[in-house]
């Protein structure tokens, strides 16, 4: 059943189109994460979605309700800041219970569920508390709460975890994802940070100036990318990109590295002379395997990142620069003449013009 | 070795070792603290010579130089400007200004930061079509010399027949209060995370809602540079105060005005002093105990929108 | 899709208790601020004269302005004042702001004393160096009590130079405010630029003229614009420090149009006056305003 519903949504300010006839369909508990480079509109999307932002064009449905013109308060949802937006000179019981008062609920609904709330958080001996004197992550904690109580369908996260430090953010992730585990809402949930949308969404729709590029499941957007874009903005460190063309075989073929392509599952037929490029990621090139790749060659290491557990090796082929990444205990020193390997299967082909994938 | 380089180094006879030695008495501290203090004499001259005449009797004003003390304290000026002191036929003295000064100032103050900080509220957070035409023209305004419109407001105030009321001079302190505080208030919500005011909005609290609970409680800062902009503005006011009152409700500047520059009469010139302290009392006590509060008000108003 | 759930937003109820509680600035922007000044401008080319009347005399009350000594010494005066009270504001303000901003100790008591006169009205300013000026009991008598004899500084009671008389007593009242706005925009200037400068040994009076102060251009704009245009409207300081004289050699516009007003019961003279101090101030402020918020605005 779908639970929120973006139809041919276009926003404008003033000549400055930020979202142009964006569609948009997430399913009934469903976590959805939109993804994309600041200034992709996923933020915005998610205003338009609360109401905060009036839409130029479009519909919004929640819950099958069109709310297109409803005030936020309306519309069933529960919405969590980046700043936290608490407001500071209310305790935490108070931030917890404004909305409730606002919508005039009797005094032992509110009650009870500040209780509840403040359970599943595990925020009970901050209820008498003021923001100030929380710490970033309790905070944020509380600013889930403020959802949590109003006891909606809809929970919409916008960069919640972008003000915290490394340590927290991953600690918090893990709860979110437990609470969306406990509570089975529909919840979406705007980041830039990739590692976030990968373990959180169940599915991710990465933004690019005010279009969806592709909105699939986490293992799909990774593994094949519907084009450029999402090839490279997904994955850290970034997917290789070799300027080729293909030529017959097929095969790709650039400056004197010829990968041929029989393994690789082509969704559009490729044409002879065809400019395109060819990626691949670090993580699936092997380096001194032994074993018998489809596509290998020697090669001289540039440069060494040792990065902890991984560590990433540069290398030449042909011009092009290579990253691989190996285990760090198999690290080579750089100047020394290593073999390189993969399967084409893995790789991603992509149109040089249009970009799409091939 | 390294001893040997250590030891012999040639220019120094002292290596140099931990903090840089500082002379206090520095040629440049001589002449930075110098310059400081006698522009702050200059400053503080007039201030002084203003307490020293007022606590003078006039034969030791006659004879003496302005700048000694006083040989004989006296606070008879005092209590003369505040209780006898003339205006015209009118021998009441500055405390009927005084008192004036204070009708006028507390309803002018409270009614104009009222209508400011909505309107600063409105503009920041609740941006209606034509809303910034109105502000721009409001900020424009500000500069336009009042002068200019005076007299029409003059005919809307006799229009309204509360010419020479107190209304009518609150109702001109508001307007021309409004320009400064409405940018000071809207600089400052709109510094306030918007996402505050979109929580507030998801929690369902509306235009008045969102003001009285959210945003007045955080702004008390904000509400006490307003106020300490318009008590000083308004004690000062001269003009208004001329212009909108009538003789029996003229406030404390222009009352001071009438006794000093009046023509008839011996010239008191401790008694002169006196009222003029006693008028610039009230703005210089909320000068000294707002200390950096006044600061950022004045600073306010160089801040662009 | 069904869109009957939805009440329609009407444009002109949306927002409407922010539309209801910005009335009172919408009429003080419409009706105060723009009829006003509309008003006095019509006005001024009529020849009301105790109570307005449209009877139009197209530029007379302009050529008559135009023939009046007292206008014409009120516009020499306005000029000497405001060019003199410009560059030594600025330049007063900007050289004690330097000098604050030396990490001195004590910054802030020096701060209070040079501010606080801003404090004071200019009532009460006027009255003081009215007292302080005057000839028999004042500077001028304490320094011929120390020996000189025959020194002479009488500003107040000498027509050629009352006007300095006065801008001392201006200078006095409103430097400290050009000092903390300077301080402002000296304290909003990147610390690595000092360090830069420090570095590569440029002297500091150097790194001031040829680095600093041109940092801080926008903040010298708007402080001019803000001294400019209290000076034109330079009128209570006057009246309390000589109402104008001795003769009329300390007039000034705003005290021209009050006194045509209020007491000669001229209007039509007041009016065009008054028009010609707006005219003055809009040769100051438009320009500004357009480099201020037009570029803005191209900008984004």
């Amino acid at each position: 059943m779908t639970s929120v519903l973006v139809k041919d949504l276009s926003l404008s300010f003033g000549a400055v189109e930020v979202l142009k006839k964006l569609n948009l369909d997430v399913q009934q508990g469903e976590f959805v994460v939109l993804l994309g480079p600041s200034g992709c509109g996923k933020s915005t999307l998610l205003n338009c979605i609360a109401g905060l932002l009036d839409v130029s064009t479009g519909q919004i449905f929640i819950n099958g309700k069109n709310v297109t013109w409803e005030e936020p308060k309306d519309r069933g949802i529960g919405m969590v800041f980046q700043s936290y937006a608490l407001y500071p000179q209310m305790t935490v019981e108070g931030n917890l219970s404004f909305g409730l008062k606002n919508a005039r609920l009797p005094r032992e609904e509110i009650a009870k569920r500040i209780a509840r709330a403040a359970e599943i958080l595990q925020i009970e001996p901050l209820l008498k508390r003021k923001p100030a004197a929380l710490s970033g992550g309790q905070r944020q904690r509380v600013a889930i709460g403020r959802a949590l109580v109003r006891d909606v369908d809809v929970f919409l996260f916008d960069e919640p975890l972008s003000n915290l430090d490394a340590k927290l953010r991953a600690e918090l992730r893990v709860e979110i994802k437990r609470l969306h585990q406990q509570l089975a809402n529909t919840m979406i949930y705007v980041t830039h940070d990739q590692i976030e949308a990968m373990t959180l969404a169940d599915r991710i729709a990465v933004m690019r100036g005010g279009l969806i590029q592709q909105f699939d499941s986490p293992q799909a957007i990774y593994n094949k990318p519907v084009n450029r874009f999402v090839a490279g903005f997904i994955g850290s460190p970034g997917m290789n990109f070799l300027e080729g063309s293909i030529a017959a075989g097929p095969a790709f073929s650039a400056d004197g590295v010829d990968v041929p392509l029989a393994r690789y599952d082509f969704t559009a037929t490729p044409v002879a002379g065809q400019k395109v490029s060819f990626g691949i990621r670090p993580e699936h090139v092997a380096l001194n395997s032994g074993a018998d790749w489809p596509f290998s060659a020697r090669v001289k290491v540039d440069v060494v990142e040792p990065m902890g557990s991984d560590t990433l090796v540069w290398t030449k082929l042909g011009s092009h620069n290579l990253a691989v990444r190996v285990p760090t205990e198999r690290m080579p020193a750089s100047g020394d003449t290593v073999d390189i390997g993969f399967d084409p299967m893995r790789a991603s082909i992509f149109d040089s013009g249009e970009g799409g994938r091939l | 070795m390294a001893d040997a380089v250590l030891t012999s180094h040639p220019a120094a006879g002292v290596e140099p070792f931990g903090p840089r030695p500082r002379r206090v008495f520095s040629r440049r501290n001589i002449f930075l603290y110098g310059t400081l203090i006698m522009v702050s004499l200059y400053y503080l001259l007039p201030l002084y010579v203003m307490i020293v005449t007022s606590l003078k009797g006039m034969p030791e004003i006659r004879f003496g130089n302005v700048f000694a003390p006083p040989l004989e304290i006296t606070f008879e000026p005092w209590v003369k400007a505040w209780s006898t002191a003339c205006t015209g036929l009118n021998c009441e003295g500055l405390s009927r200004g005084f008192w004036n000064s204070v009708r006028i100032t507390i309803p002018s103050v409270i009614v104009s930061i009222a209508i400011a900080s909505i309107n600063g509220y409105a503009l920041a957070n609740w941006r209606f079509k034509g809303a910034n035409i109105f502000f721009t023209i409001l900020i424009v305004g500000a500069f336009i010399p009042y002068q200019v419109m005076i007299y029409p407001i003059v005919i809307i105030l006799r229009e309204m027949g509360i010419y020479g009321t107190l209304t009518g001079l609150v109702l001109v302190h508001t307007i021309f209060g409004m320009p400064i505080n409405t940018l000071l208030f809207r600089n400052y919500f709109a510094s306030v995370p918007e996402e505050l005011f979109k929580a507030a909005r998801v929690d369902g609290a509306g235009f008045w809602g969102i003001y009285f609970r959210i945003m007045l409680p955080m702004s008390l800062p904000i509400f006490v540079v307003a106020m300490i902009i318009q008590v000083t503005g308004i004690w000062n006011d001269f003009l208004f105060g001329v212009v909108y009152t009538k003789p029996e409700t003229y406030p404390m500047t222009v009352q001071l005005n009438n006794i000093v520059n009046s023509v008839q009469g011996v010239k008191e010139y401790n008694v002169n002093m006196a009222a003029t302290l006693l008028t610039g009392l009230v703005p210089l006590i909320v000068y000294f105990i707002s200390g950096k509060l006044f600061v950022r008000g004045i600073a306010a108003g160089a801040v662009k929108g | 899709m069904a869109t009957e759930t939805s009440k329609r937003p009407n444009t002109l109820f949306r927002n409407l208790n922010a539309k209801i509680a910005s009335l009172p600035m919408i009429f003080t922007a419409l009706v105060v601020f723009v009829g006003g000044t509309v008003w006095t401008v019509v006005y001024s080319f009529t020849n009301s004269r105790l109570l307005p009347r449209l009877q139009f005399v197209g530029l007379d009350q302009y050529e008559r302005l135009w023939s009046t000594p007292r206008w014409l010494a009120s516009i020499e005066n306005l000029m000497i004042y405001g060019v003199l009270s410009l560059i030594f504001s600025l330049t007063i303000g900007f050289v004690l702001a330097a000098l604050l901003d030396q990490k001195i100790r004590f910054e802030s008591v020096f701060r209070t004393i040079i501010l606080y006169p801003f404090a004071l009205s200019f009532i009460v300013t006027g009255l003081v160096w009215q007292w302080l000026l005057n000839p028999d009991f004042g500077v001028q008598h304490f320094v011929r009590g120390l020996g000189w004899e025959t020194f002479t500084f009488n500003p107040l009671y000498d027509q050629s130079i009352v006007i300095y008389g006065i801008l001392i007593a201006a200078l006095w009242q409103g430097t400290g405010l050009v000092m903390c706005l300077m301080l402002a925009g000296l304290r909003g200037i990147d610390e690595d630029i000092w360090k830069a400068a420090r570095v590569d040994g440029i002297p500091m009076w150097k790194t001031y003229i040829f680095i600093v102060i041109p940092m801080m251009r926008p903040v010298f704009v708007t402080t001019l614009v803000i001294i400019a245009s209290g000076i034109v409207r330079v009128y209570d300081l006057v009246v309390a420090q000589t109402s104008g004289g001795p003769g009329h050699a300390s007039e000034v516009p705003a005290k021209y149009v009050y006194d045509y007003m209020f007491s000669a019961q001229n209007l039509g003279q007041g009016f065009a006056a008054s028009t010609m101090m707006l005219l003055t101030v809009l040769i100051v402020v438009v320009p500004w305003a357009y480099l201020e918020f037009g570029g803005r605005n191209k900008r984004g």
